[in-house]
Parts: C-alpha cells; sequence; structure tokens
C-alpha cells in the first residue's frame, strides 16, 4: 500500500541504539574486569553464587507448576461459561494485575507477619503463631499470587478454542473425567500452557522485590544478587552483566523449550 | 460425577481462588480506614490516612512524575512506533520477520537486563562525555544524563514494541483498495494517508497509546535502574514498603484499585455500547 519503507527507520535507529546496543554492552562488560581488560573471571565466580542461582530455578519453578495446576482448572471452567460471563470473569481475573506488583507483594507482607493477620485468625482458634514470612514459602506464594493471572489467561484463551462436541465425544465413547484431561484437554491446550509458564517462569525466576519483601534477608535470588552489583553495596558492574548475560541464557533455554508449542501465530504478528 | 455435584464443586473451586485473588487487596482497602497504624487489629474507623496522603509531598510529586512520563512517553511511541508499522507494512517477509524478532526482545528479556542494560549504556555515555569534554576542554555534551532523559528513553524503549504489535495486524486487515480508490479520487497520498489511513487505524493507534500510558505508569524494575534520583510513583512506593509500617500505603492501593476498577467498568460500557450500536446498523 504506502510504499514508505523509509517509516520504520527511526524505530529501528531507537531500538539498535537502546535495546540491541545496550545488551551488547552488558556482554562486553561480562567478559571484561574493570580495567576494561578481557576476562572470564567474572564467569567463573558466578560458581561461587550457583547456591542462589538454585534457588532462584528451584523457587521459580515451583511457583510455576503451583500456578499451573491452579489456573488450569480455572481455564478450563471459565470457557465452558457463557459468552457474557466469561467477560466478567475475564475481567475479574485481570484487575489485580492492574494492580502495581509492589502493592500487592505489600498487602502479603501485612498478611503474613508474625502478629499479621493470618497468625491473628490462627490463634483465634487455638494455632500457631507460626513464621511465615522471611521463608522460601513466602517467597513462593508471592511469586504464584502476582503472576498467577499470567498463567490463568492464555490457559483460558487456548481452552476457549476446544469445541465442546470433542469434549462430549470423548464421554461417549467412555472416557472419565482423568482420561478427558490427560487425552483431551492437556494436548488441546499445549500452547496456552507453553505460554503460561514462559510468563510465569521468565518474570518469577528474575524477580528481586518479591524476595526481598517477602524473603527477608535470607532467599537472595539472582534478581537480588543482580541489584546488589549495580545499585546495592557489592558495586561491581562487570560481575553483575556476567549474572544478567547467565539469567538471559537461562530465560532463553526455557523459552527454546516452550516456544516450540507456542509458535503458532507469532509469525505473522508484523 | 452427578451433574449437580460437579457444578457446585466448579462454583466452589473459582469462589476459592478468586478470594485468593482478591483477600488480599479486601484486606488492605479494609485497613486504610483503621485508626491506630496496626496492620491486623482493626481499632476504629478514620479517614485521617487518606487526608495525610493527599498531604504527602513525596507522593504526589511522584505521581505527578509518573503522569507526565507516561504521557510524553506515550505519544513519542505511539508516533514512532504507527510510523515503523506502516513502514514496515511495505517491506518484503523477511525483512519483516527479522524486525519482528528485534521487537520481541524487550518484551520476552526479563525487566532487569533491559534495566541494567539501559544504565549501563548511560554510565557509558556519561564517561564518553566526560572524555570527550575534557578532550574539547568546554562541555558540549550534557554529563549528568541520570534523571528525565534516561527515564523518557527507557519508557520509550519497552513501550515501542506494544505500538507495533497493536498496529501492524490493523494495518494488515485494512483494504488496500480504500486507499487506492482515494488516490483515484485524487487525493495526494498525503491526503489519502489523513482522511483514509489514518481514521481506520485509529482504534488501534488509541489502544497503543493506552497501553503504553499504563506500563509507563506501572513499570518499576526498569525506571529503577534509569531514574538516578527522581521518583516515580512505582519507586516512591517502593521506598514506602521499605519504611515497613505507613499505613498510607493501605489507602493508595485503595484508591488506586478504585480508579482501575472505574477504569475498566467504563470502558466496558463504551465498548457493549459501540458493539450494540454496530449491530443494529448491519
Amino acid at each position: 500500500m504506502l510504499q514508505k519503507k523509509s517509516l520504520a527507520g527511526p524505530y529501528l535507529v531507537w531500538m539498535v541504539a537502546f535495546i540491541i546496543a545496550p545488551l551488547l554492552i552488558v556482554g562486553y562488560f561480562a567478559l571484561t574486569d574493570a580495567a576494561g581488560n578481557f576476562t572470564l573471571d567474572n564467569l567463573t565466580t558466578i560458581g561461587r553464587y550457583s547456591t542462589v542461582f538454585a534457588r532462584s530455578l528451584i523457587l521459580a519453578a515451583i511457583a510455576t507448576v503451583i500456578c499451573l495446576v491452579l489456573a488450569f482448572p480455572v481455564g478450563y471452567f471459565l470457557s465452558r461459561l457463557r459468552a457474557s460471563k466469561q467477560h466478567i470473569m475475564q475481567m475479574l481475573v485481570m484487575l489485580p494485575m492492574w494492580m502495581n506488583f509492589l502493592l500487592r507483594t505489600y498487602a502479603w507482607m501485612s498478611l503474613l507477619e508474625k502478629n499479621g493477620i493470618i497468625n491473628r485468625v490462627l490463634g483465634l482458634i487455638g494455632l500457631g503463631p507460626f513464621d511465615m514470612i522471611n521463608t522460601s514459602g513466602a517467597v513462593v506464594l508471592g511469586m504464584v499470587y502476582n503472576y498467577l493471572p499470567y498463567m490463568i489467561l492464555p490457559l483460558y484463551t487456548a481452552m476457549t478454542k476446544i469445541d465442546h462436541s470433542i469434549i462430549e465425544a470423548a464421554q461417549d465413547l467412555g472416557a472419565g473425567m482423568g482420561k478427558i484431561v490427560t487425552r483431551v484437554l492437556i494436548p488441546m491446550s499445549v500452547p496456552g500452557i507453553a505460554t503460561g509458564i514462559t510468563m510465569v517462569f521468565v518474570p518469577a525466576v528474575s524477580t528481586f522485590i518479591i524476595s526481598r519483601m517477602l524473603g527477608g534477608g535470607s532467599n537472595l535470588l539472582i534478581g537480588d544478587l543482580i541489584e546488589l552489583q549495580f545499585l546495592g553495596n557489592s558495586y561491581n558492574y562487570n560481575l553483575g552483566s556476567a549474572m544478567s548475560l547467565v539469567l538471559m541464557v537461562i530465560v532463553l533455554l526455557c523459552m527454546s523449550f516452550t516456544t516450540d508449542f507456542g509458535e503458532e501465530g507469532v509469525e505473522g504478528v508484523v | 460425577m452427578k451433574k449437580k455435584h460437579w457444578r457446585a464443586l466448579q462454583r466452589a473451586y473459582l469462589v476459592m481462588l478468586f478470594s485468593f485473588l482478591y483477600l488480599p487487596i479486601a484486606v488492605m482497602a479494609v485497613f486504610s480506614f483503621n485508626e491506630s497504624k496496626s496492620r491486623s487489629v482493626f481499632t476504629g474507623f478514620t479517614l485521617d490516612w487518606y487526608k495525610s496522603l493527599f498531604s504527602n509531598s513525596m507522593i504526589l510529586d511522584a505521581l505527578a512524575l509518573s503522569l507526565v512520563i507516561a504521557v510524553i512517553s506515550a505519544v513519542i511511541s505511539t508516533v514512532l512506533g504507527t510510523m515503523a508499522a506502516i513502514g514496515i507494512s511495505s517491506m518484503d517477509r523477511r525483512s519483516r520477520l527479522i524486525i519482528s524478532n528485534l521487537s520481541y526482545v524487550p518484551i520476552v528479556n526479563p525487566e532487569i537486563i533491559t534495566g541494567v542494560s539501559l544504565m549501563l549504556l548511560f554510565v557509558a555515555y556519561q564517561s564518553f562525555a566526560a572524555w570527550a569534554n575534557s578532550e574539547m576542554g568546554s562541555a558540549v555534551l550534557p554529563e549528568a544524563i541520570f534523571g528525565w532523559p534516561t527515564l523518557l528513553i527507557a519508557h520509550i524503549s519497552f513501550c515501542l514494541p506494544y505500538v507495533i504489535f497493536n498496529v501492524s495486524p490493523k494495518l494488515r486487515q485494512m483494504d488496500v483498495r480504500l486507499y487506492e480508490a482515494a488516490l483515484d479520487l485524487g487525493c495526494t497520498p498525503k491526503q489519502a494517508f489523513f482522511k483514509v489511513v489514518l481514521p481506520e487505524l485509529m482504534p488501534a493507534i488509541l489502544s497503543a497509546f493506552l497501553i503504553c500510558i499504563t506500563y509507563s505508569i506501572d513499570d518499576f524494575i526498569i525506571s529503577y535502574f534509569t531514574c538516578g534520583t527522581l521518583q516515580t510513583l512505582p519507586i516512591a512506593i517502593y521506598s514506602m514498603t521499605r519504611k515497613k509500617v505507613s499505613p498510607e500505603i493501605n489507602a493508595l492501593s485503595t484508591i488506586m484499585f478504585l480508579a482501575i476498577l472505574a477504569i475498566i467498568l467504563i470502558t466496558n460500557f463504551m465498548d457493549s455500547r459501540q458493539y450494540h450500536k454496530d449491530q443494529q446498523k448491519h
């Protein structure tokens, strides 16, 4: 139509200058020392922090699995509602997502603390008090709470595409609920599952706020380490860049597993 | 299983899940009216926290900054992004795919990495500017850029791809013949663009603009690394949460929740009215 390729020029310049160039600088810092000489020390130093990396991966993976298990039935139930109801429910899922995540996480701080509401309520029936805040469990809870809508929405979208007659056919052929889930619903919602996993796992593995607010000092994650190198006390851009590089590789690996299934529709986007 | 029981089970599950999503927000709303500073015992009703919130200059300044940054960066991103979408639409498939992948980078990359990488770029620029200025013996390049310039650049950078991904599909759906008909009827390409193409794209451009505004106002992580000493609203909220007990946050959350709820209800209402109108037309 409009033969004006040059209109994309400013955008391309902008993206190269402020998206690609900064990533190359991260790579440069990761592979040099403070004086600017080439070194691999930053990358090998990361080995010292392997427990932090392992903790991030494990907590994020646990949160992703919990989100998947919690969200799967929701996606299915919502997709089977009447259209008008579906719309309202979808809004209800999205509404908390629109609140700033600092405020959402802060809300859990006051619920979980030693003399917080949960412990008070449990105290009324003679239980507790439990140590809930500043544990890795609290961090996982924060991740699940913050990112659950990101799992529900793609699952729901994938499941609205499942024709109900397929489920009925499976029932007619004698499939029980378990069989329907494993043989019909899961295989047919794979693109949604893949998208959901990426959308929960990536922010969860790179967070530094949730761990700081709910995990106390003893549950450092990759994000916290990186933040400490750039704005915190550790102050080491080179090491921080190396950590960022490793985090990027982790994310890319995760994506390469999931985009194999979720690729449909991506190509036609631009 | 009996159908009735199955229904009840479904409903119970949904109720449980939605209470999980909304309970923390409800608790905050309730305690925003709490007289004492306690976050767990309700001692009496008060509106004091709302009053002190509205006289808290840190919060108000941060809110103003967030709004201004959001509007400026959304305008620039929308213009640049729409131009780019039009340019991209006339490219061949291969270049489109490359640009599409380029646009995915900031969306897919963890926010902390986008933030850190931009910070490094700005730091690198600063040392370059300092070196260049001392070489030339005069302050030609601005050195202290952390603040407004860096925040704007950062926000535009993460907003731009969303404009592309919103406007491009609309551009592809558009009927090319409309544009050609306008030319045939004597429009200059410029007129044809402003009178035919742009109105057709307007809904997509508008929704892209709104997405940019919301992402910009909501962003904490990328701003955190690029703001220098400025405080946007999320950064002000963050510094409040570090102080542990400040019931003003509850009041702020409640107000924000109600504002979001109002926006959603209004847009929904307008959508459904538009829908009915369209139905009547056909």
